[in-house]
């Protein structure tokens, strides 16, 4: 045994409860699995092409016209300055499908990947983190609907579309925290999964999607913008509308504060049960 | 110098929660949850103002899948788990495996472990053979350059080259299956883990399958096997565990554990054996009430063995249908030789109580065998079976005359030879 002693490459133990001290190693040595799942979930929703791509195009194209109406039309809310009212609802809508398509896709893909879960190993994070990757490619499908908008009412961002990237991780990050935890949760409470259509459905409304949050009375805009998708979504439509328009910095920061926080909590509770996922799922 | 070792289990356990309310759902609904929080606060409130200690909560009862089970697998070693089901055997792989993690103990395991439990986990039907090779490979740990490099020899081990392009879901089952193993019998791991996988898939697949994998064995890496498939075991490995309900009972050569699990619980007969402790299955219609032989000791092979077995039956009329069968089970776990009544057109009356006896040719090979027998009903119905019945032993020797001259096979017989000198 002594001979042993010393560490091995790829030594490990099993115990009850045992933190695993290189789950971020493991994780990284898994790390290409995350670009196949993702590229799994991909290439079969896009395998029949034509419903596929036209599926990504149609959901925020309708979304968008069926908004402009409602809001900007029969509730004649006002825009941002000069921006047209599709424009600034499709700017909206980047980081609100982005965040929508994750939580709804992930909070089921545990109990969507039983079989697997009950008979291979990998770390657990890698089933609903990768459909991240996947939420990302719709997103791009969507860029490019909102740059062929763009072009179309002769809107030019300025400077601040560089910062887009930026705002592109804390959108995720946002997503991935409660989504986490929420995926987690609901290998152990079958029924959240009821719960959580009816959540986005929810936040939806009391997010700036459809209207711009300027609409807001100034003197609520403080609590509003503890709806962590406020800050993302001001953050987007600051990037790519190029208009005089101040970043609402008190929101920025909550939704900055609410990511870490939430990655910090969904992280560790996923950490802490997913070695029993198999027992439970 | 001892070998080094390459996994040690210490003290394992896997404790299950049996949760009677919720029935037979690992997991609970949020509002059940919050309904028996509150019922049990209520309860607790009520019982704590009438002054008594509160009532006792559901029954739950632990269930153990594994108790205190520790081994040492040295490096290279192939090493079979064999038991009934439920003994644990499964649990112990998932515990390697890292699907799940022990209740108490630890396993230590050193250098890269792969396991396959499933064949075919984890395709996606609608993928084609080449995507589902990269998707399956990176599920079981490996990286796309290791599955490049081997991306020919998964093809042509799996036989799917004409395919590669087809979605899976157009694959024949055995295609499926063929693919399936390739890619996990292709991991480069030190430690490979199997369960069960040949008990799917034709006889070919089998063949192939215990070939590569002695071919892996041999290539020193280190094997952990579980079959029901004796003849796999007794081929592939070297040592064997033997579970039994979550403890290991035996450990050591293949042979010797192989023996014991056969023979688990079979005293040595003598005349009449007590059948009142043997498991059972079938519709009891008409039941085996014992079991004796004429004369009991070991016999010789040609010798004749005579059986006799007592019936029971609840309404007399289903004794005219019922049939007697007997069957020789040798040591590896092979089914050697049935005997059937119903091939004799020997018709039980209509009766409460019968008896039927049988005179049986050993024509058995030497070595001991494990009787199973029972009862069958109008066609193929299972009115009494017990699997595990008297041992009997056959000797190394002629029925009559000399010594056995070890000709290969299961079962010998006197044939009916002629011979004449040929005209010319």
């Amino acid at each position: 045994m002594t001979r042993c002693s010393s560490t091995k490459p790829h030594r490990i133990v099993l115990e009850a409860g045992r933190t695993e001290r290189n789950y971020w190693a493991d994780l990284w040595r898994y790390r290409e699995l995350f670009a196949i799942f993702a590229w799994r979930d991909v290439a079969v929703r896009y395998r029949q092409t034509f419903i596929g791509v036209a599926w990504a195009i149609i959901r925020p194209l309708l979304t968008m016209v069926i908004f402009t109406v409602v809001f900007g039309h029969l509730a004649k809310l006002p825009s941002d300055g000069a921006t047209p009212y599709p424009v600034l609802v499709l700017a909206g809508l980047l980081p609100w499908f982005l965040f929508s398509t994750i939580m709804g896709d992930a909070s089921g893909s545990l109990i969507g990947n039983a079989n697997l879960i009950r008979k291979i190993y990998f770390p657990r994070i890698i089933i609903p983190s990768s459909l991240m990757l996947a939420a990302l490619v719709d997103f791009s499908v969507n860029l490019v609907l909102f740059c062929a908008l763009l072009i179309w009412f002769g809107v030019m961002p300025d400077w601040r579309i560089v910062l887009l990237p930026a705002f592109l991780v804390l959108a995720i990050a946002v997503s991935l925290g409660p989504t986490l935890l929420i995926t987690a949760l609901n290998v152990k409470y079958r029924d959240f999964r009821y719960i959580i259509p009816f959540i986005i459905q929810l936040l939806l409304y009391v997010s700036p999607v459809g209207f711009s949050s300027a609409a807001v009375p100034a003197q609520w805009r403080f609590w509003y913008s503890l709806n962590p998708l406020v800050g993302v979504i001001d953050g987007f439509r600051w990037c790519l509308l190029g208009d005089e328009r101040p970043l609402h910095l008190p929101g920025l920061a909550f939704s900055l504060l609410f990511s870490v926080a939430f990655l910090w909590i969904g992280i560790s509770y996923f950490r802490r049960t997913e070695r029993t996922f198999a027992d439970t799922v | 110098m001892t070998s080094e070792i390459v996994i040690r289990a210490e003290g394992l356990g896997k404790k299950y929660i049996i949760d009677h309310e919720a029935v037979a759902e690992p997991y609970v609904a949020l509002r059940d949850a919050m309904a028996r929080t509150m019922r049990s606060a209520v309860r607790s409130a009520v019982a704590a103002l009438a002054g008594r200690s509160p009532p006792g909560g559901r029954t739950k009862e632990e269930f153990w899948a594994l108790k205190d089970v520790s081994f040492e697998i040295e490096r290279g070693a192939v090493m079979g788990v064999i038991g009934r089901n439920g003994a644990g055997k499964s649990t112990l792989l998932k515990i390697l495996s890292r699907i799940t993690e022990p209740t108490e103990g630890r396993v230590t395991i050193d250098g890269r472990l792969a396991s396959l439990l499933d064949v075919g986990t984890g395709f996606h039907p609608e993928l084609t053979g080449r995507e589902n090779i990269y998707l399956n490979g990176a599920m079981l740990g490996m990286t796309r350059s290791e599955i490049r490099a081997r991306f020919d020899e998964i093809v042509e081990f799996g036989e799917v080259g004409r395919f590669l392009d087809t979605p899976v879901k157009r694959y024949s089952s055995g295609m499926y299956l063929r693919l399936a193993f390739s890619i996990a019998a292709h991991l480069e791991s030190e430690i490979l883990v199997v369960d069960e996988v040949l008990a799917v898939g034709d006889a070919n697949f089998q063949e192939k399958c215990i070939g590569k994998m002695s071919e892996v064995a041999g290539g020193g890496r280190t094997v952990l096997f579980v079959s029901h498939d004796m003849t796999a075991v007794k081929r592939l490995c070297d040592k064997a565990i033997l579970m039994n309900a979550g403890c290991v009972e035996y450990s050591g050569g293949v042979r010797e554990t192989i023996e014991r699990y056969v023979m688990a619980g079979q005293p040595a007969t003598r005349g009449a054996f007590d059948i009142s402790r043997c498991a059972r299955r079938g519709s009891g219609n008409v039941r085996v009430e014992g079991f004796s032989f004429a004369d009991f000791r070991s016999f010789n092979v040609f010798e004749d063995m005579e059986i006799s077995i007592r019936l029971s039956a609840g309404d007399p009329d289903d004794m005219k249908s019922a049939s007697v069968w007997v069957l020789f089970r040798n040591i590896a776990g092979d089914d050697v030789l049935m005997v059937m009544q119903k091939d004799a057109a020997a018709v039980l009356p209509r009766a409460a109580a019968a008896e039927v006896s049988v005179r049986v040719n050993t024509v058995l090979q030497p070595g001991r065998y494990v009787i199973a027998f029972g009862v069958l009903g109008h066609g193929r119905d299972v009115w009494d079976w017990i699997d595990a019945g008297p041992s009997v032993e056959v000797e190394s020797n002629f029925s009559g005359a000399g010594a056995y001259d070890s000709r290969p096979g299961l079962v010998t017989m006197r044939a009916d030879w002629r011979v004449g000198s040929e005209k010319a």
